[in-house]
């Protein structure tokens, strides 16, 4: 039941037809984790956290780094160096003391991803390497948990969501990690500040449309964003009946580390 | 001939010998090696691009990837 106090909190919510008091109680209800607490992990911390969904865990090893600061808008500058866990605890539960934040100061590997993911309703990868992008894929297929997929790189991004052996997943798009090396890493290329602010944004918006039970997710479309020619384009996506985890005949029956898809640059980038 | 990439509308000299891995060449795709592409509607195995042809009027999509997120 909500307080008098929380029903002022979320007035704006529950004067929505598809929200109502119902719809804040299944937010309160509903448990995300954001795996990663940078550019995207920024704004869907602070998004759910606002929007008082009851249980957010929010995963990554890292400390805030000055170069940061520039685009993960939940760390300030008298966070650097502290745990990124921890300063997006502090400012999530500053929004909103309400909240069950709980920490994992940890990269998710093939040993922690499936207790970690089983615990929560929506994952959100808000990650930048493709071993941890394609070991969270697998993971939420196999425990079939819906999630979102977001990926940033300079002034371009891409959003799709996953709801497991319904649509297509991140393997049927990219059956393997690329090489190591292959693709450059934002702090590599760079990233406009405002980017992962958009996506990570569509990202929130998915979770807490999963949770209401509203509306139509982005799944079977491929959502991509040119910031500069300021441009959204949907690709419709198909399942495919040969996609390695969410396919006919699965070669990927549980989680596994994608070694060749780690490289050092992505270790120092973190 | 005329084909939609990306959403673009897109004339290329015609040559019934195209394939999909030689339009990765002449259009110099970038991520050219790892690059998905969705041919009609229809995510296409790697394998599948050097037998593939082109033809006018196909709607290709060029999907990259993108690692980036924090």
């Amino acid at each position: 039941m909500l307080t008098e106090e929380q029903i002022e909190r979320y007035s704006r919510h529950i004067i929505l037809k598809e929200v109502g008091g119902k719809g804040q109680q299944k937010l309160f209800d509903g448990k995300v984790l954001i795996i990663g607490a940078g550019g995207l992990g920024a704004p869907i911390a602070l998004y759910l956290a606002a929007a008082g969904v009851g249980t957010i865990g929010i995963a990554d090893a890292d400390d805030v780094d000055l170069s940061n600061l520039q685009r993960q808008v939940i760390h300030f500058t008298p966070d650097v160096g502290k745990p990124k866990v921890e300063s997006a605890r502090e400012k999530m539960l500053a929004i909103n003391p309400d909240l069950n934040v709980v920490t994992y100061k940890e990269w998710v590997t093939a040993a922690n991803i499936m207790e970690m993911v089983g615990g929560y309703d929506f994952i959100i990868d808000g990650t930048d390497n493709f071993a941890a992008k394609f070991l969270i894929n697998d993971a939420c297929v196999l425990a079939g948990k819906p999630y979102s997929h977001g990926g940033i790189l300079q002034f371009d991004g891409q959003t799709v969501t996953v709801d497991p052996g319904k649509s297509a997943c991140y393997r049927c798009l990219f059956p393997e990690p690329p090489p190591k090396d292959a693709i450059p890493t934002c702090s590599q290329a760079g990233v406009i500040g405002v980017l992962p602010g958009v996506l990570g944004t569509i990202q929130a918006t998915e979770a807490i449309k999963f949770l209401l039970g509203k509306g139509d997710l982005l799944t079977d479309r491929l959502l991509t964003y040119n910031a500069l020619r300021m441009k959204f384009r949907e690709v419709p996506l198909r399942r495919k009946t040969t996609c390695p985890v969410c396919g006919d005949t699965p070669t990927i029956t549980g989680a596994k580390d994608e070694l060749d898809a780690l490289t050092v640059c992505d270790l120092e980038a973190h | 001939m005329t084909i939609t990439i990306n959403g673009k509308e897109t004339t290329i000299p015609d040559n019934p010998g195209r394939t999909i891995e030689s339009l990765l060449e002449e259009l110099d795709v970038s991520q050219r090696l790892y690059v998905t592409v969705e041919l009609n509607g229809e995510i296409l195995d790697r394998a599948a691009h050097e037998t593939t042809p082109v033809a006018g009027g196909d709607v290709i999509e060029f999907l990259y990837f993108m690692g980036g997120g924090r």
